[in-house]
């Protein structure tokens, strides 16, 4: 996309959702014992996590957004930023144009139907004592997308759109395999006629030959349905086949972003090229792992400056000092590595 | 192969003998592995990969029990050897990582209490030399400053820096055989790159042979010299890393190859294995994959024989297999 159609794009049609500077934080309060000791004169202090640190992002309509990273990046935080299952302590969220922050609490639950999750653990996130057609047939009564009498045909509709034979919808999650269990998490947030999917880990719980099957599920009901994803993932191979766009993030904050096939060919960021150096590949080929040195920062205490500088093969002196902006090096590209300021500077 | 062989199985058969029916985990698995060679044994949940592991290790727990075939290690069999011998060799001529380092590590020891255990447990040196063996073990295994993290307690560590930990004590009595089952799978991808580079340099240079766990074939593909593909208890496929892996000859082996995302091109459906693993417990007679094969006829209703493919040191259990390419 040129620089002059993405401007028309922006100014044509807002996009489907936007996250202006938001971050996260949380605090862990202090406990009895050292706000006794705080009166009497010592200094403990509350423990501040930044999950999120004021990361900007855009997903438009129809697009794949893939958001990358390693534990503790804060990816599922922003995810659940995104769909507002989190509220940001900064920032604003944007619905194809307009605020989603003070809406009146009708609208908000409206609202909140276009957006859905698709969590992790297949086992985890399904009541075990529920039954397929109250798991996935209750969210659209509740909410009057179809009456009490329609669910039985209407559960089925949905069952059979991910694959599931609509027989067994009297069954219990236990009795289903995982691969079967994502596809009743699939269902259950398609039920109530979502647009915009945040899919966390989907398939990381999956064997390979099952979490095809899964993505390819993805991909018909995007194609069918005109969805739009957020796909977080930690699994580089997963991101680059699904995903139209690519957000990488470290320790809280955006490092890099850009067309996927692009940050595939020309990763900018040290960090992403670390990442992606690390991909496997299929070539049965003896090859000898080359290690990013360093552990990943706990995001109590994370680095001064960039994030990244203590494992960074290229880092200065000013790396240490200060973070560096996010910049735009290129169509769509978007980089935060001082490293750009030598090359285009 | 076999003379020169470290290891070599043949006819594992690992049986659970739980309420709901005999459970055949291992069943009829049969491979070996020359010294200082890396075997990657492939397979998804529940096709016995770990299993036979924990066969090698003596590690299988009631209802479970190895009910045949024979497990030569250094020429001697495993297979009914006395709790008190399997003893001798575990942890010291076979060693095992396991996929969660907190299985290895005692979580109210000191690092250094448990190195020094190891050691002591197989060899009459002093403590003094024990704790510089163990000093010099986490150094090897890249952890910074060794003499101050010996005295730390497990929880201390990060989870990749356990799994260093859990390396170390694996290699501390030089095994001939380490057995590492998905030690990389919980850990993050530039950990898991670290991982892999110090696991590859100290069997290198230590000699040991390594067998990789694992249900990554893009691990495999730069890490082992041959590959055993298991489906439901049994090896389908077995040969070199590049024949397997660049013309592989049995349907799920190639079902599994597509399945990987990343290979075909981006937003491409991914050409998948239709249908679902089967329980071990209702596997149909004849070749297990049959139900889900492309390929299958109604001779796959009867079992199928290991057998060798042309000169080479591929075989593959399955009467139609893909043609080389």
């Amino acid at each position: 996309m040129t620089a002059q159609a993405e401007a028309d794009v922006a100014a044509v049609k807002p996009p489907l959702l936007e996250l202006r500077s938001v971050s996260k934080r949380f605090v862990r309060s202090l406990d009895v014992v050292s706000r006794m000791a705080n009166l009497l004169g010592s200094h403990v202090r509350e423990e501040v996590i930044h999950a999120v640190d004021r990361v900007n992002m855009t997903v438009r309509d129809r697009e794949v957004v893939g958001l990358v990273g390693e534990s503790g990046c804060g990816k599922s935080t922003l995810g659940r930023l995104a769909i507002g299952l989190l509220a940001p302590s900064e920032g604003e969220r944007y619905w194809r144009g307009a605020s989603l922050a003070g809406l009146a609490p009708a609208t908000a639950r409206k609202q909140q139907l276009k957006m859905q999750m698709i969590f992790q653990d297949p086992y985890a996130s399904l009541n075990p004592r529920m039954r397929v057609i109250d798991i996935v047939g209750e969210g659209p009564v509740v909410h009057g997308l179809i009456g009490p009498t329609q669910q039985t045909e209407y559960v089925a509709l949905q069952l059979n759109r991910v694959g599931l034979d609509p027989t067994l919808m009297r069954r219990f999650p236990h009795q289903f395999s995982g691969g079967q269990r994502a596809r009743i998490g699939i269902a259950r947030a398609l039920a109530v006629k979502p647009e915009f999917m945040v899919c966390d880990e989907s398939v990381a719980a999956l064997d390979v030959s099952i979490q095809a099957q899964v993505l390819n599920l993805f991909m018909d009901l995007q194609a069918a349905l005109g969805l739009t994803y957020l796909f977080i993932s930690h699994d580089l191979r997963v991101v680059r086949h699904i995903s139209d766009r690519l957000v990488i993030m470290y320790l809280g904050r955006e490092v890099e972003s850009g067309p996927t096939a692009e940050v595939f060919a020309t990763p900018n960021h040290p960090y992403t090229q670390a990442l992606l150096a690390e991909v496997g590949k299929l070539e049965p080929k003896k090859r000898s792992f080359v290690p990013v040195k360093g552990e990943i920062p706990s995001p109590l205490s994370p680095p001064s400056g960039c994030h990244f500088h203590p494992r960074c093969p290229y880092a200065m002196v000013k790396c240490r000092q200060t973070a560096p902006p996010l910049v735009k090096i290129g169509p769509g590209r978007w980089s935060a590595c001082y490293l750009n300021d030598v090359a285009f500077g | 192969m076999a003379a020169t062989a470290l290891l070599d199985i043949q006819g594992l058969d690992t049986w659970f003998f739980t309420r709901a029916g005999i459970v055949k985990a291992v069943n009829d698995v049969s491979f070996s592995i020359g010294p200082g060679e890396v075997l990657g044994l492939v397979g998804e949940s529940g096709s016995g990969k770990s299993m036979t592991g924990y066969s090698i290790m003596g590690l299988v727990d009631p209802p479970g029990r190895i009910v045949g075939g024979k497990i030569i290690f250094k020429g001697r069999d495993l297979v009914g050897m006395s709790a008190e011998e399997m003893r001798q060799l575990r942890g010291n001529r076979i060693a095992m990582v396991f996929q969660d380092p907190m299985m290895t590590l005692n979580p109210v020891l000191r690092i250094d209490v448990q190195m020094i255990e190891a050691i002591l447990a197989h060899e009459r040196v002093s403590r003094a030399a024990a704790l510089d063996r163990s000093r010099e073990a986490l150094t090897k295994v890249g952890i910074p400053s060794p003499e101050s993290r010996l005295r730390a307690y497990p929880h201390q560590f990060s989870g990749g820096m356990r799994q260093r930990v859990a390396i170390a004590i694996a290699l501390l009595n030089r095994p001939d055989l380490v057995i590492a089952d998905e030690p990389t799978t919980a850990l993050d991808v530039t950990i898991q790159g670290q991982i892999l580079f110090e696991m590859q340099t100290l069997t290198r240079e230590t000699g040991a042979a390594l067998i990789w766990i694992t249900h990554d074939l893009s691990v495999i593909a730069g890490l082992a010299d041959r590959v055993c593909v298991m489906y439901a208890g049994r090896i389908v496929e077995q040969g070199t890393t590049v024949d397997v892996l660049a013309a592989p000859r049995h349907p799920y082996t190639r079902g599994l190859l597509d399945s990987v995302p990343g290979n075909s091109a981006a937003r491409q459906r991914l050409r998948q294995i239709p249908g679902m693993t089967p329980s071990l417990l209702e596997l149909p007679p004849g070749c297990a994959f049959r139900t889900r094969c492309p390929r299958a006829a109604a001779k796959c209703e009867q079992d199928p024989e290991m057998r060798q493919l042309g000169s080479g040191d591929q075989s593959v259990r399955c009467f139609y297999p893909l043609e080389a390419q």
